[in-house]
Order: structure tokens, then C-alpha cells, then sequence
């Protein structure tokens, strides 16, 4: 995948290698132009390889830092930003949440088992660089249809990479989402968000400080897997058999021609070792707890060049690296081998020499490997590269070249011509058929997670939102209080406004976090969208960007931080925009555990919010025209939401509620066919405005299910907030009955909703296996 | 004094915190016991607890059993000291001898995460007798091997001499009897993949596990206490040969 397999030490020139070199390494002639201008000179091979991954699209945004500022990333509670490895809120009682997401999804379309592990592997040490014990993770997988044997195949590898790697690191999962679409096909998204908590006072932050300090490698060895991952395969789409190259854009990036050579994209991706990291874990965190290192960086993408120069470039001081002293897993491999290496479980510590031998003894107790491979030196901010200490410079870069400095492109957006105009869609022969098509149970993945460990999961995977008892990460001392967290996306709403389209998807996030009794803290996200050399795909970016801005800001979130992945496409195909969300919240009083997405006996059926009969962006509707998105969003209007996500929240806090679940993908049809499922109760539901109404997935809507002796004070409630509120049936019973539309059994409902998922995957034993 | 409970800890354990936050809640002082020290220090009862001892390399339990703890742990088990291993802790025991059998991948294999049934089929244990037999216990297991097998004379021997404590109710790993949990001749050492101390709270979902590990507490009691109900039971009904086998719970070495 890289042409160059030799090094000329401090000769090389790339000019003397031909001009070609670091179009191999993924960068655009501009950009090699970019580099002699910074330099002074011409790079030699070691110094193009580390400019090569950092300004690759995954390390630097170079693309999205633009349109990124327009986010709303300030509130009360707002501890760091974004831009360090993690968010991180105040929560209170001296307790401190780091939040992040983050996206796998390239590696996991090649190599699914390892690309989703080390994909978890990576988030967690995002988590724990900020000093935060991760106590949750969550994913958002996105695979082409199951009937396609090769989706099938990434989705049982990707499950089972996050169940391998997940439950052995010890971290629960405790949530997430599966979706299923051709637009996904060829281009699966892995993403997975992680949640740690810290005492307030042991934050740290990834930069170096103090000259004479000495930088400290801990963990794995250094072997040559991942070598390129960031700007090889992360930073470009997949070719197809045939002609089309995938990302043939500007600056003569190399288009990846076809499927071999895909394949052949394998060594890019990482390995992973739970075991080394779970070590890793609990040796740094005991060395942050004896206050033993200054700061502290992780290595993922771009490997050493990335920790060393970030660390140096934040703390605005140099650093010398003696890339000899790196412990190798393979011998003979090259200084920018070992410098852009993306080997797992490792991380950088940057320490006092007075505190040398007490770090030392950490990691022997924790048989963490440590090496002492740099220094911070004050030299105006150069990072350099030695062989073996005061020996030859291989390289020396100013660090924020590196980091700060790197390009930022304002490219060209436009918007997609206007769609024909979809022909009316007919009404359902069957409804209910229909809606059996609609549902899917996914315990089949989660029953493979751990989702209880550290004993706070009130509310796992499966609800709207989870539910986590917040207790201090040291003490343990339980403050009465409890987090919640939930994920959400939909590529239907966004390919089709992705601006309203990702507001929706803020809001849905805000519902769920009601439907189990919490307020809004932060948000992360993570944006899975096409090649951003595209026009469409840019603008699709910033208007998404704006959307999540408009909605984050009526709901009072604030964006703590984010991932941003392009150049998601096959064979010519830009994926549908898929912003993916993951929202905090807290409940203030956690005394019972959450309602839940179920039903009791006799109990009313209430509809809270507007009604409305819109079938635009519904995944019916979708169905209905060859699974593509149709018709226009309903409305949103943020502050109406916020006054049902409110009111439900009060509701639920207040005991009121026995059953609710917000309407959301498969619209009112799929919510209460799922408080079936989850209850084994049935339900009976009339005066619905038809299928519209029925399968709609206009925003803002909630049903709750409520004891009947709770049903006035529930009314009395709403009318007191303003919130439309309309009794719409009872549950009870061993049918789900709406209208003249739907007659289903109970059994029928249960049934097809546990089955879909596990009968969809037996045929991958057929095909595959 | 509060009893003292030892959980070990090897690298890659991770439920030792949850372990000792529940003994904590039941009054008990717990105390970690690092697999590189070959002492079980003063503790009235062991715990070996779920996770992943040294990465389940090569086989779980394979490595963690000559981790130098493991020799202690097995030295207080024969003085008849109460031993629990959870989860990965029953594979350690299963690989260190101290109990019969091996953990093998789950029918399906796939990892699972669920809460089940288990039927309490003796109170003849450390860790069963405060619950009735045929009791029915809501408890989550969370593994990739806790697939129970053994040679069939050793599964007439479990059966016969009521050794097996626990059973799955709708078997969700393929384990051979619907086996969940198991206890040595001495009836001092229980193995069972559920994870009682994760049923400890109405508000995570269930609090079956209380009476389990409340057991161990009683079996643990320390001198004001050496003859727990388990042992009585034991010294009523236990076949003689065994009971020599096993040695008996007064001559342990803990206080």
C-alpha cells in the first residue's frame, strides 16, 4: 500500500524518489508543496510519513474544521471542549463525566472482528488519557441488508469484535442501535461511544510540560500493523470490481481501483489485545491516582508522530524522540514504521525524572511494559527524531506543523439536484404485515455485551435510553442521582434534509432521555458521511452541521465533542448522510428504576404532542419506493418539543407513567408494537387519521401508557404544560388492535419482533459459513 | 468483627470491585487478595471473581491457577475454608483442581449476557444454605464458556452425593444436567457461572443473590459461628467417606 520501503536518513528528497512518493502516502502535491514551505526544505522520508497520517482527513478535519465551529460547544457544566480527547461535564458532587464518539468504520469493512475491537480499543483510551475510569460504552452499527451474505458477515464479526474486546477490558455496554440498509452496503458504519467518570481533581489533559521531563511509552510493543490506517483506509472510500475509482479526486490521491486491492488494504488495520488494554487501564489510572505523570496522550491514529507531536504542540514545548528506544514487536522495521505504527494499547506519559522509578514500578506490578523513548526540550517547539540518544536527527518538525498547522480546506459544496417528484404512495393492503416487516429485536447483538458490570446499570440496552446510577469513581459513595445515555441516527430523514433531518435526530436523542425521567447535560457526534470532494457531500456536511447546531441549541446541548468520518462510499456510492448522536443526561432523583418500554393492564394509552398524518422520511414509505428515502420532513418545532420532552420527563419522575416510548423510526406503528413486545400485553388503539398517522415519523411524539387512577392527574399535567395530549386506547388484552388498519396477535407481535434478527443472520450459516 | 472476605485479583479480573462493593453492603470487610501473594491473609472466606485472569489465555482458568494466590486459596479450601468461585472464578477452580469438571464454549457460541432461572437444588453449601431447596432465583450470567461438563462418573457422583447446588431452569448454555453451580465434597467450595453478586439490588433488576452471598457471610462467621447450617446438614447427611475426604470445617486455619 506505501511505495516506499527504504529510508534515506536526512538525504531522502522526494524529489530524488520521484514526485510521486507522497501521493503514495495519501497527501496532494499542494500539500507536499505545504510541507517543503514549512521545512525550508525538502522532507525527507521519515518527516513526509508523519506529515503523511497527520494531515491525513481522519487526523486533522481538514475538511470539517470549518463548518465544525458552528457547533454550540459552551454550557455551566463544560469542563473541556471540544478538541482533547474526550468532553468532559462537571456532574456534580466532585464528579467529573468524559464523553466521546467515535467511528471504525473502514477497518471494520475490511477486517470486521479486529476493525470493531480496536475501535472500541480506541475510544477507551480516549476516555481514560483524560484520568476517567470508562464505565460505559455504546455502538451505533450500521451493515447493508441481511440478505446480502457479505453484511451478514461484517455485522456477526463486528458484534463479535465489541462482545471480544468489550466484555474482556471489563467496560459494559450498555446500548446502542442497529440498522440494516442497502446504503450501507459495501460501506458498513461501526461507531461506538464511551462514557467514563473521574474525580474532578484528577483531570489532566494530553500535553507535555517542563523541559527535561521524559516521555514515557507504555504497553504494547511497536509492530508494524496499522502502519497507514488513518490516511490509507480511513481517508478513502472502497473501488469497486470493475472501473470507477472511489475517491479519484483532487491532488491525485490514489484511487483504490477494486476489490483486491481492498483486500489488500488488511495490514492497515490494527489488532487488538483486550488484556494488554484492561493493564494498560488499570496502570495508568493508578499512576494518575498517585499523581505520578504530568500528562498523558494515547496513541491511535498516526501512532507515535500523533502522541508526541500533539503533547508537544498543546504544552507549546519540543520533544525529542529516540525512536531506538522504542520496544518493536518485528525487527529491521524503519523509523517511520515505528513512528507511524498504529499498534494498540499503547500510551504516552509524560513524567518527572524524580518520579522515574515510581512509575516504573506501577507498570511492573500491572506488567505494563514502560520505555523511556523522549524528552521535553524548550527548542521553539521542534519535534525531533533521534537514533539512539544524541545520535543522528532522522527528522525535525516544528510540532504544531504537525497538529495545529495542518491544512484546512474550504471545498466546494452544492446542493443535490432537486428529486422527481415520488409518485403518491397507495395505502397498505396490510397494515399489519407491514408492521411486522417493520420490527426487529436486537438482544441478538446486546445479549453478547457485557451490560452489567461496576453494578449501576439500572436500565441496559434495549430501552430508550440507559440508565447508569452515579456513584463517585473512588469513593463509591452513591449520590442518589443517576446518568443516562442513548444513541441515535437516521440516514432516511438526513439524505432527504439533512439539516432538519439531523435536528430531528437531537430531538429524538432529548426524547429518549426523557422516556426514562432525564434532563439534557451534552452531546457528542459522530459524522458518517461520503467523499467530501464531492460538492453534494459537503453541503449535506454543513447543513447537517447547522441542523445539529439550530437543535442543539434550543434544547440547551451543548456539543462537548466529535468525530467526523468521510470518504464513506463503494463503488461510486456516497453513503446517505448519517450524523449519529450520543446524548448525557441526568436524572436529579433516582428512586425507582425507569418505566420502561412497556405496558400494564387496563392501562390508558395516551399520545402526547402533535398529531400529524406525515409520511415523509418514514421508513413505510421508504419500503414502499425500493427502500429510498421519499416525500419531505414534517416540521419541527424545538420549542414544542422541548415541552413534551419536559413534561414526560416530570411524568416519569413523578411515578406517573407505566409504559412510554417516543415515536421514532417505524413511526406510531413500531412504538406500540414494541411496548407489546416488551410487556407480552396487548393493546388496543383507535381514531388514528389512517396509515399516515400509523406509520408517520413526524417528531415530538411520545405514548405513555398510565395506571388508570394516574390518568386525570396525567391529563391535568399536560393541559398545565401546554402539551396536546390525546387518549388514543387501552392496553390489555392478547391482541394489538388499531383501528380497521391492524388485528395482530400478541404472540404474532412478539414473535416476528424476536425473530427477525436471529432468522435474517441463520441464512449467513447457509451462504457463509 | 465483620467477617473478612478475601477477593482475588488477578490482572484481567473485573469483577473484584463488584464482589467487595456487595460483601461490603452485607456487612462484611472485604479484602483484595493480588495473585502474586501467596496468602489468603486473615480472610474468613475467598471469593475468586468473574473477569478475564490473564486474558483467559489459552484457556480461561489456565494460566490463573499457578498464579502463586491460587496455592494458598487451595491450601484454606482443604482446611475446609469457604471458597466461591464466580463465573471465570468456577473456571480457575475448575483448572486449579478444586473442583470437578471443565467450562467449555457455550452451546451456541456466542458470549451471552441475560438474566436467568436458576432452582436452588441443595442448601447443602457455602453459598445455599439460607435458601430452600427448589427455590427459584432470577440471577444474570454473563460468559463465553460456562458450557458445564464432566465424566459421567463424575456427573453420577455430583448428582448422587447432591452437589450440585444450582440448576439453569431453561438451560441457556448447553451445560451437561442443566448444571449451574456446583460444591466439592466438603461442600466448602462452590463454583456456579450466575453472578449473585449482580442480582444484589431491586433497582438493577433483581436482589436473589442476596441470600446466596449472605450465605457465604454465615458460613464464614468466624469463631462465634464455626458450624455453619451448611455444616450441620453436612454432618448430618454427608457420606462418611467423603467427609474424611474433605476434612472438616474445625480444623480450619482461619479465625
Amino acid at each position: 500500500m506505501v511505495a516506499i520501503h527504504s529510508v534515506n536518513v536526512m538525504k531522502g528528497d522526494i524529489h530524488m524518489e520521484g514526485s510521486t512518493v507522497h501521493r503514495a502516502l495519501g497527501l496532494t502535491d499542494a500539500e507536499a508543496v505545504e510541507i517543503e514551505r514549512i521545512l525550508g526544505r525538502s522532507p525527507n522520508h521519515l518527516e513526509l510519513a508523519m506529515y503523511a497520517v497527520m494531515w491525513s482527513e481522519h487526523c486533522s478535519y481538514k475538511s470539517s474544521r470549518l463548518h465544525l465551529r458552528r457547533l454550540p460547544s459552551e454550557g455551566e457544566a463544560v469542563l473541556v471542549g471540544p478538541g482533547e480527547n474526550a468532553g468532559v461535564l462537571d456532574v456534580g458532587d466532585g464528579i467529573a463525566a468524559a464523553i466521546r464518539i467515535e467511528s471504525h468504520n473502514h477497518p471494520s469493512a475490511i477486517e470486521p472482528y479486529q476493525g470493531a475491537a480496536t475501535g472500541a480499543g480506541g475510544i477507551l483510551r480516549d476516555i481514560f488519557t483524560m484520568g476517567a475510569r470508562p464505565i460505559a460504552l455504546m455502538d451505533a452499527l450500521r451493515v447493508g441488508p441481511l440478505e446480502d451474505a457479505r453484511s451478514r458477515w461484517i455485522l456477526d464479526g463486528v458484534v463479535s469484535g465489541i462482545s471480544g474486546y468489550g466484555n474482556s477490558v471489563g467496560v459494559p455496554n450498555v446500548g446502542g442501535e442497529l440498522v440494516c440498509d442497502p446504503t450501507y452496503l459495501g460501506n458498513p458504519l461501526v461507531n461506538v461511544a464511551c462514557l467514563g467518570l473521574l474525580p474532578v481533581e484528577r483531570l489532566v489533559l494530553g500535553r507535555a510540560s517542563g523541559v527535561g521531563n521524559l516521555a514515557v511509552l507504555l504497553g504494547s510493543a511497536t509492530g508494524r500493523d496499522g502502519i497507514g490506517g488513518v490516511s490509507v483506509l480511513a481517508s478513502a472510500g472502497f473501488g469497486s470490481n470493475g472501473d470507477e475509482g472511489a475517491a479519484d479526486g483532487e491532488g491525485g490521491r490514489p484511487a483504490p481501483g477494486g476489490g483486491e486491492e481492498d483486500t489488500a488494504k488488511r495490514p492497515s488495520v490494527q489488532i487488538g489485545d483486550p488484556y494488554e488494554e484492561k493493564r494498560l487501564i488499570e496502570a495508568c489510572l493508578a499512576l494518575l491516582d498517585a499523581g505520578l505523570v504530568v500528562g498523558i496522550q494515547d496513541l491511535g491514529g498516526a501512532g507515535l508522530a500523533c502522541a508526541t507531536s500533539e503533547t508537544a504542540s498543546r504544552g507549546g514545548v519540543g520533544m525529542d524522540v529516540d525512536v531506538s528506544a522504542v520496544p518493536r514487536r518485528e525487527p529491521a522495521m524503519a523509523p517511520f514504521e515505528v513512528m507511524t505504527s498504529e499498534s494498540q494499547e499503547r500510551m504516552l506519559a509524560i513524567v518527572t525524572p524524580a518520579d522515574l522509578d515510581a512509575v516504573l514500578a506501577v507498570c511492573r506490578r500491572w506488567e505494563v511494559r514502560a520505555a523511556v523513548v523522549g524528552r521535553v526540550t524548550g527548542e521553539e517547539g521542534r519535534l525531533r527524531i533521534l537514533d539512539g540518544p544524541g545520535g543522528a536527527v532522522l527528522a525535525n518538525v516544528p510540532a504544531a506543523s504537525l497538529h495545529e498547522d495542518a491544512p484546512r480546506y474550504d471545498r466546494p459544496l452544492a446542493p443535490p439536484p432537486a428529486r422527481a417528484a415520488a409518485p403518491p404512495i397507495p395505502p397498505p393492503d396490510d397494515a399489519g404485515a407491514d408492521l411486522l416487516d417493520l420490527l426487529l429485536d436486537p438482544s441478538w447483538v446486546y445479549r453478547q455485551y457485557d451490560s452489567q458490570l461496576f453494578l449501576n446499570t439500572v436500565e441496559g440496552p434495549g430501552g430508550d435510553a440507559a440508565v447508569l446510577r452515579l456513584e463517585h469513581p473512588t469513593t463509591g459513595a452513591d449520590t442518589g442521582r443517576a446518568l443516562a445515555l442513548t444513541t441515535d441516527g437516521n440516514h432516511r430523514w438526513c439524505a432527504l434534509d439533512p439539516r432538519r433531518g439531523t435536528a430531528m435526530i437531537v430531538a429524538e436523542s432529548v426524547a429518549n432521555l426523557a422516556c426514562v425521567g432525564a434532563r439534557p447535560l451534552a452531546l457528542v457526534d459522530c459524522l458518517n458521511f461520503g467523499n467530501p470532494e464531492h460538492p453534494e457531500v459537503m453541503w449535506q456536511l454543513s447543513e447537517s452541521i447547522d441542523g445539529m447546531a439550530e437543535a442543539c441549541l434550543a434544547l440547551g446541548l451543548p456539543v462537548v465533542g466529535g468525530n467526523v468520518s468521510l470518504y464513506n462510499e463503494s463503488q461510486g456510492h456516497d453513503i446517505d448522510p448519517t450524523p449519529v448522536v450520543t446524548a448525557l443526561g441526568m436524572i436529579d432523583h433516582l428512586e425507582r428504576r425507569p418505566p420502561g418500554v412497556t405496558l400494564v393492564p387496563d392501562g390508558a394509552l395516551f399520545l402526547l404532542g402533535p398529531r400529524s398524518s406525515d409520511l415523509g422520511g418514514s421508513r413505510w414509505a421508504a419500503g414502499r419506493q425500493g427502500g429510498r428515502p421519499t416525500g419531505v420532513l414534517a416540521p419541527l418545532d424545538l420549542a414544542a418539543h422541548r415541552g413534551v420532552c419536559r413534561l414526560v420527563r416530570d411524568l416519569v419522575a413523578a411515578g406517573l407513567v407505566a409504559g412510554v416510548h417516543d415515536v421514532a423510526d417505524g413511526g406510531l406503528a413500531v412504538c406500540l408494537a414494541e411496548l407489546v413486545a416488551g410487556s407480552g400485553i396487548g393493546a388496543e388503539v383507535d381514531g388514528l387519521d389512517g396509515h399516515g398517522e400509523l406509520f408517520g415519523e413526524a417528531a415530538s411524539r411520545m405514548v405513555l401508557c398510565v395506571h388508570s387512577e394516574d390518568s386525570d392527574e396525567v391529563t391535568r399535567r399536560a393541559a398545565e404544560a401546554g402539551v396536546a395530549l390525546a387518549t388514543i386506547g387501552r392496553a390489555g388484552g392478547v391482541r394489538l388492535v388499531v383501528d380497521e388498519l391492524v388485528d395482530l396477535a400478541v404472540d404474532q407481535v412478539v414473535g416476528g419482533w424476536r425473530r427477525a434478527l436471529p432468522e435474517g443472520l441463520r441464512a449467513a450459516t447457509a451462504t457463509v459459513g | 468483627m465483620s467477617v473478612r472476605v478475601g477477593v482475588v485479583v488477578f490482572p484481567g479480573s473485573n469483577c473484584e470491585r463488584d464482589a467487595a462493593k456487595v460483601m461490603t453492603s452485607l456487612g462484611a470487610q472485604a479484602e483484595m487478595l493480588w495473585h502474586a501473594d501467596a496468602s489468603v491473609q486473615d480472610c474468613d472466606a475467598v471469593v475468586v471473581p468473574g473477569g478475564f485472569a490473564h486474558g483467559d489465555y489459552l484457556r480461561p482458568g489456565a494460566i490463573a491457577r499457578f498464579s502463586p494466590v491460587m496455592s494458598a486459596v487451595a491450601a484454606f479450601a482443604d482446611a475446609g475454608g469457604p471458597v466461591v468461585g464466580i463465573c471465570n472464578g468456577f473456571q480457575v477452580l475448575t483448572e486449579a483442581g478444586l473442583l470437578p469438571g471443565a467450562l467449555q464454549k457455550n452451546r451456541g457460541l456466542k458470549f451471552l449476557c441475560t438474566t436467568v432461572e436458576v432452582r436452588v437444588e441443595s442448601p447443602r453449601s457455602v453459598l445455599t444454605s439460607r435458601v430452600a431447596p427448589g427455590t427459584i432465583l432470577h440471577i444474570p450470567v454473563n460468559h463465553f464458556e460456562g458450557n458445564y461438563t464432566c465424566a459421567p462418573s463424575t456427573l453420577r457422583e455430583l448428582q448422587s452425593d447432591e452437589r450440585i447446588i444450582l440448576r439453569y431452569v431453561d438451560n441457556p448454555n448447553g451445560s451437561i444436567d442443566d448444571i449451574a453451580g456446583i460444591c466439592s465434597p466438603g461442600r466448602n467450595v462452590v463454583g456456579l457461572m450466575p453472578h449473585p453478586e449482580r442480582a444484589s439490588d431491586p433497582l438493577l433488576g433483581s436482589a436473589d443473590g442476596v441470600a446466596l452471598l449472605s450465605s457465604l457471610l454465615d458460613a464464614a462467621g468466624g469463631p462465634a459461628k464455626p458450624h455453619g447450617p451448611w455444616a450441620q446438614d453436612r454432618d448430618r447427611e454427608m457420606p462418611a467417606r467423603l467427609s474424611t475426604a474433605a476434612g472438616t470445617p474445625s480444623s480450619r486455619q482461619a479465625s
